[in-house]
């Protein structure tokens, strides 16, 4: 009896949880189905929501306009390659046809082999890496590439003079962080600029940087370089306002969202430098039609993790657009995708929030520069 | 002088493993189980301070409701999830111990949201030089190692002089004989959770303190650590999850300052398995003869 009542007791459970996941989005007739993992929850969950809702935005937008229709879904990876990859496949049992790939370089790695192997086109809003767009002629990049940040980040130190003795801190078991570290030093050498202090930390070793700072300051480092994401940079700036270290800071795309931690003093990082592709403060009108939706629909200024989102469903609508009706939703991923190869390749020109007259080359990277910002009083200031 | 400021800091990240060890060397001793949930209530209890200091209370008050609300649940996942298998097989209650900590992981990502919070230090924010300048060291560094101290001494205390400590070495040594005895085995394994987690509050509030992001998974790894330290020490033995904890938090920084900052890690576990090799129940454990 006991037996009888703990297997109707699993039957029922195994029903809802069934139930519970089947909240689809009506299937339009007609309409492009998109796809894309990022980090929803956990440390990085601030990347995956920004292109998340970002991306939602101008799919909400376009769908407005009562032309092409387009469906969304975005699966949490965790930052994770593996969970990205089974985020993946889950999309692909949706019938995903085109991919936004994923937000962070890890996953993107992974989940890009995975497309490519499948033929399914992907263009990634802001997984930075080259291993990203390597080899894959069908995966595109909407953000700017990793040695494009390094070495753009040492060209600019050098040009403005910023530093004279540096210091570099990374993450060592982290390929977008790796990467740009790489291009940083070599451009670096190039430009003479001194390096005296280089250390590293992984996903296990980043709360505690005291041995990282002491190095830098012992050395007498007067500016710090941190190519990784913002939540151990916050880390960082804390730790070294505690033993009274004050150096110039100089971070990447991914530093962008420090000033929507939870918490986080904004004094802490006033001063620090950063290259972003997008500044919410630009005054030309498709920036100001995104900033001022994006804010009425979710209540904040969207960072460039968002614009690169929005970016990206806009750059597919118009290369859609671009096809002159040759890509219809009734075709499958792989004839999607050899089409929209063609064409991303061709003359397609792309203007968008984080870049007007965006083009593409045959590896897959984007034609833009990084511009850099400062952050006083709490803002990104355009330096 | 970077050798003083890395010992103090290695000092500090070793104070605050050894106040983990504790719980989890205790539980060990007495309940011979693994509490793998125990580096989760560390997580819960940082985020209660949290809250509490957001909300405008004392930082010691934060500490206290931290160390309230962590033995509430010390207590209450004893109970629930780890009573009834008293009589199960030491891998049944392994992998409650696992669930239990991924429940609680679950959990604190559904209350609390998946964005990590910069945590506010218990201590304002002060630093000394020494040494014309050369050393610097944190106010929280101090307190947190002050604080360990006094922890160990007031345990040492409480487990040698009172009638619970006694009658928790009785159950430890002996569960069947200290029950002839009249010792409430379950009253005793409970006192003991009780401990545990109340630690684990204070350790949550030290640990946040220095490293100020908490997020749901910001238990983990210094639970992980703080049961290598507990195995280090001798897992059973008080002194030797102390030893063990600030060993293993020195060891670490001066790997990282001296050898690699890659191979920190790696070092630490070398040492571990070096110490095992050599002396197989730790540092100070006991040997015990198994009977057949």
């Amino acid at each position: 009896m006991k037996k009888v009542i703990i297997m109707a007791l699993v039957l029922l459970l195994a029903v809802t949880l069934v139930a519970c996941t089947g909240a689809e989005p009506k299937a339009g007739g007609g309409a492009f189905k998109i796809g894309g993992t990022g980090p929803l929850t956990g440390g990085a969950a601030i990347y995956g929501n920004s292109v998340k809702q970002g991306a939602e935005l101008a799919v909400a937008e376009i769908n407005a306009l009562e032309g092409i229709q387009l469906q969304l879904r975005y699966q949490d990876d965790e930052h994770n390659a593996e969970k990205a990859v089974n985020a993946y496949n889950a999309l692909k049992d949706w019938k995903m046809q085109i991919s936004l790939s994923s937000v962070t370089t890890t996953p993107g790695i992974a989940t890009s082999k995975e497309s490519f192997d499948d033929r399914m086109f992907g263009l990634t809003p802001s997984a930075s890496s080259t291993a990203v767009t390597e080899g894959k002629d069908n995966i595109f990049q909407m953000c700017f590439a990793d040695p494009n940040q390094g070495s753009a980040s040492a060209q600019y130190i050098s040009n403005n003079n910023l530093a004279t003795k540096i210091a570099v801190i990374y993450k060592n078991d982290d390929a977008y962080s790796k990467g740009i570290y790489e291009t940083f030093e070599i451009t670096a050498k190039e430009l003479a600029l001194e390096i005296v202090s280089i250390t590293t930390f992984t996903e296990d070793s980043q709360t505690d940087f005291s041995v990282q700072i002491t190095d830098a300051q012992s050395k007498g480092a007067d500016f710090i370089f941190l190519p990784m994401y913002y939540t151990p940079a916050s880390l960082i700036f804390k730790q070294c306002d505690t033993i009274g270290y004050r150096p110039k800071f100089f971070g990447v795309d991914g530093m962008d969202g420090i000033l929507t931690l939870e918490g986080f003093d904004i004094g802490l990082a006033e001063g620090v430098m950063l290259l972003t592709p997008f500044s919410a403060d630009a005054t030309d009108p498709l920036t100001k039609n995104f900033v001022t939706k994006y804010n009425e629909k979710y209540g904040e200024i969207p960072n460039q993790f968002a614009a690169g989102g929005y970016d990206s469903v806009y750059a597919i609508y118009k290369a859609i657009l671009a096809s002159d009706g040759d890509i219809a939703p009734t075709m499958g991923h792989a004839e999607i995708c050899e089409k929209l190869i063609a064409i991303f390749n061709g003359n397609f020109v792309f203007d968008g929030v984080t870049g007007t007259g965006v083009s593409w080359d045959s590896n897959g990277q984007v034609s833009k520069d990084p511009k850099a910002v400062v952050i006083k009083n709490g803002e990104y200031v355009g330096m | 002088m970077n050798l003083l400021s890395h010992l103090i800091n290695g000092l500090s990240l070793g104070s605050v493993y050894a106040i983990i060890a504790l719980g989890y060397t205790m539980v060990y001793g007495i309940a011979k189980m693994l509490n793998f949930a125990h580096g989760d209530v560390i997580m819960v209890g940082a985020y209660i301070s949290f809250f509490a200091m957001a909300g405008g209370y004392h930082p010691l008050i934060a500490i206290l409701l931290a160390m309230l609300v962590c033995t509430a649940l010390g207590v209450s996942i004893e109970k629930l999830a780890y009573k009834p298998l008293r009589q199960a097989p030491s891998l049944a209650v392994l992998i409650t111990a696992i669930g239990v900590s991924t429940i609680l992981q679950q959990i604190a990502l559904l209350l609390w949201g998946s964005n990590p919070k910069v945590y506010t230090s218990l201590v304002p924010n002060h630093t000394f030089s020494l040494l014309g300048g050369k050393v610097n060291v944190s106010l929280i560094a101090i307190v947190t190692i002050s604080a360990c101290i006094i922890i160990m001494a007031a345990l040492t205390w409480f487990i040698s002089r009172t009638r619970t400590g006694k009658g928790m070495r009785a159950v430890s040594e002996d569960k069947g004989a200290a029950q002839l005895m009249g010792i409430s085995v379950d009253g005793t394994i409970s006192v003991t959770f009780l401990i545990g987690a109340a630690l684990a509050g204070v350790a949550g509030c030290l640990f946040c303190s220095t490293y100020t992001l908490i997020m749901p998974t910001t238990g983990a790894m210094p639970g992980i650590k703080a049961f290598t330290a507990a195995v280090f020490g001798g897992i059973g033995s008080i002194p030797g999850a102390m030893l063990g904890g600030i060993l293993l938090g020195i060891i670490e920084i001066l790997g990282k300052a001296y050898i690699s900052t890659e191979l920190s890690d790696a070092i630490v576990f070398m040492v571990l398995i070096i110490i095992l090799l050599v002396k197989p129940s730790g540092l100070l454990g006991k040997q015990v003869q198994e009977k057949v």
